[in-house]
């Protein structure tokens, strides 16, 4: 099997914290990660290698020169390679207009690596949480998609995957053919870590870098690209205003207390 | 695509039996609002088979015209043939915003739909708005696990799209049903999906758990120290009848299983009365609740985030705190 992993850099937000004077994101010290939807990602491709060595992994970032930080972490867990797509004109890219990129550039590492029978993408980036790349770029490919995967194995003819999704009400259980993609969540499993050897390894990988030039990219749509190519506009950001504490309930004893808060919600007609 | 009406959709999806998730319903409550500010008129979209009960729903509910799809092939969702659905809808009837409830089926549905249409999308969004300078719809939703806030406009592209979080927004007021309804023939041939749902998963009765359905949710956290610490959230949401949630510390912990988990990677709630026990208040639990109608927080600790956005709140132990709770709660409900 031939894999490409889609993966991003981001930003740790359990770790942003806010500026309570300015009312701004602190972001600042907060430190670079590998998206954790993208690592469940990278585990599914790792255990479909487990059951069949000569499955091959490919990972894939766009991102600035410093995103190579989560593509070595990438080699260091699972991947066989990996590339950077880098470049100003993919700068201010929507959703859309980075899947469009992200499609093209799958296509043009096709050209070295073959055609690949799956994408994985994290659901969604903890950063931007649209849960729209994937999708998208399956559209652009014209692949089917399977969202919300948990886990996957080969179908009995192994010509495509059963993937295990996490559906509104159960677990819904779909087949799909090769080539596909397929976006994960979290699975109730903790993904493996790099290994020694597999880091050193890492280190010492040379990593290709896709540019923004026509010469890497002859037949891309330029209109579809960066601020310009996106139909969406962020008009402002804030942060948000949070609700201000009602009434904190001490009688003498915290049984008091419930009993008093008891009375308070039945008096209020809550409960 | 150029807007040939000034009509905004709401997406009514339908469970298996036809009838409508709630997320559905609740959208045409700020749609009513948004519509009538963009001088068109409120339509629900219904996909799906047997769906009488939905299109009914759709127009007691207050949609001007309700456009509907039946056919075997909608039964369950696929991706495939329910975008080929929408796509097709859309270049014919050509409206100006189309809303979809932001469920895991909404999720997937939205971007396909627009990127094959070559439109903009606002994920998840937690607010709506007409932008007063440009006309163009402002929606607004959570980033960077709710730390931050973005209001999203796409000015040059329709339909506008986006997703709107279930439990966000009420219900609106029951009205006379005068909808007219529109009945599309539209088939997607089998060859065209390209998926297959082989089985499904059902959870054991007492895993499932109907959260964003809830009016009273009872949730524990870390503080509940272990899988018997639920036992007293358990039988105060049993006395209130309500539900059981918890947080993402309990549910990584393995203390009680993922679908009872309220946040930013679990659900997104909005009940009557939600009661925190145990629970510090990470940004990402308070995302996924803080649209509740009154909060109460039961916590140890003082300085606990979670007392910032509290209606009521305990600075205590909740095994001391909750049994004294119930026993009045069973008091009150006689």
């Amino acid at each position: 099997m031939n894999i490409l992993v889609c993966i991003k850099q981001v930003p740790d937000t359990t770790e942003i914290k806010i500026d309570p004077v300015k009312n701004t994101l602190i972001r600042d010290g907060v430190p670079s990660i590998l998206n954790p939807f993208d690592g469940y990602a990278l585990e599914a491709a790792a255990r479909l290698k487990d059951k069949d060595p000569d499955t091959k992994i490919v990972v894939i970032t766009m991102g600035p020169p410093q995103a190579n930080a989560v593509l070595k972490e990438a080699l260091g867990i699972a991947a066989d390679k990996a590339y950077l797509l880098t470049g100003r004109a993919f700068g201010g890219s929507d959703t859309l207009a980075t899947s469009y990129i992200i499609s093209q550039a799958i296509k043009k590492v096709e050209e070295t690596e073959g055609k690949f029978d799956a994408i994985f993408c994290g659901k969604q980036a903890i950063d931007g949480d649209t849960a729209q790349v994937g999708p998208e770029i399956a559209e652009h490919l014209g692949l089917p998609q399977v969202t919300y995967g948990l886990v996957c194995e080969k179908t009995e003819d192994g010509k495509g995957l059963r993937v295990t999704q996490e559906g509104d009400d159960g677990k819904p259980i779909i087949e799909v053919g090769f080539p596909c993609l397929v976006t994960f969540t979290k699975p109730n499993f903790d993904p493996r870590y790099p290994t020694i050897k597999r880091k050193l390894a890492a280190n010492k990988a040379q990593i290709p870098v896709i540019g923004d030039t026509v010469e890497e990219f002859p037949d891309m749509d330029r209109s579809r690209i960066g601020l310009m190519g996106s139909p969406t506009h962020v008009k402002r950001s804030f942060v948000p205003e949070r609700k201000k504490g009602g009434i904190i309930i001490s009688e003498e004893t915290v049984e008091d207390s419930a009993v008093k808060l008891a009375a308070l919600l039945s008096d209020a007609h809550i409960i | 695509m150029e807007a040939k009406t000034k009509d905004l959709w709401v997406f009514i999806e339908t469970n298996e039996d036809g009838s409508p998730k709630k997320v559905g319903l609740e959208l045409l409550n700020p749609g009513r609002k948004l519509a009538d500010k963009q001088g068109g008129k409120l339509v629900a979209v219904v996909i799906g088979n047997n769906v009488a009960v939905s299109v009914e729903e759709a127009g007691k509910f207050g949609a001007d015209q309700v456009i509907v799809v039946e056919g075997p092939e909608y039964e369950k969702y696929t991706t495939d043939a329910y975008a080929i659905a929408l796509v097709h809808l859309c270049e014919k009837y050509a409206p100006t915003t189309v809303m979809v409830g932001a469920t895991n089926v909404g999720r997937d549905l939205a971007p396909r739909v627009t990127a094959r249409i070559g439109t903009g999308l606002t994920a998840d969004c937690t607010s709506i708005d007409i932008d007063e300078e440009s006309g163009n719809v402002a929606w607004t939703r959570p980033a960077f696990g709710g730390n931050l806030m973005a209001t999203i406009l796409c000015p040059d592209h329709r339909p506008q799209f986006g997703t709107v979080r279930p439990g966000v927004f009420k219900k609106p007021a029951e009205t006379e049903n005068k909808a007219e309804v529109i009945r599309e023939e539209f088939h997607v041939a089998p060859e065209q999906i390209r998926t297959k749902l082989i089985d499904v998963i059902r959870e054991a009765a007492e895993e499932l758990v109907d959260l964003e359905g809830a009016e009273i949710i009872v949730s524990g956290g870390r503080g509940v120290g272990g899988p018997e610490g639920f036992a007293p959230v358990k039988e105060l949401a049993d006395a209130l009848g309500g539900v059981v949630g918890a947080s993402r510390a309990a549910v990584d912990a393995g203390w009680i299983s993922h679908s009872h988990q309220v946040g930013q990677t679990g659900k997104t709630v909005g009940p009557k009365l939600y009661i925190a026990c145990g629970i510090s208040g990470a940004i990402q639990h308070m995302a996924g609740m803080s649209g509740s109608d009154t909060i109460v927080a039961i916590n140890k600790d003082p300085d606990a985030n979670i007392f910032s956005i509290a209606d009521y709140g305990i600075v205590g132990d909740l095994f001391k705190v909750l049994p004294v709770l119930t026993a009045e709660v069973k008091k009150i409900k006689g």
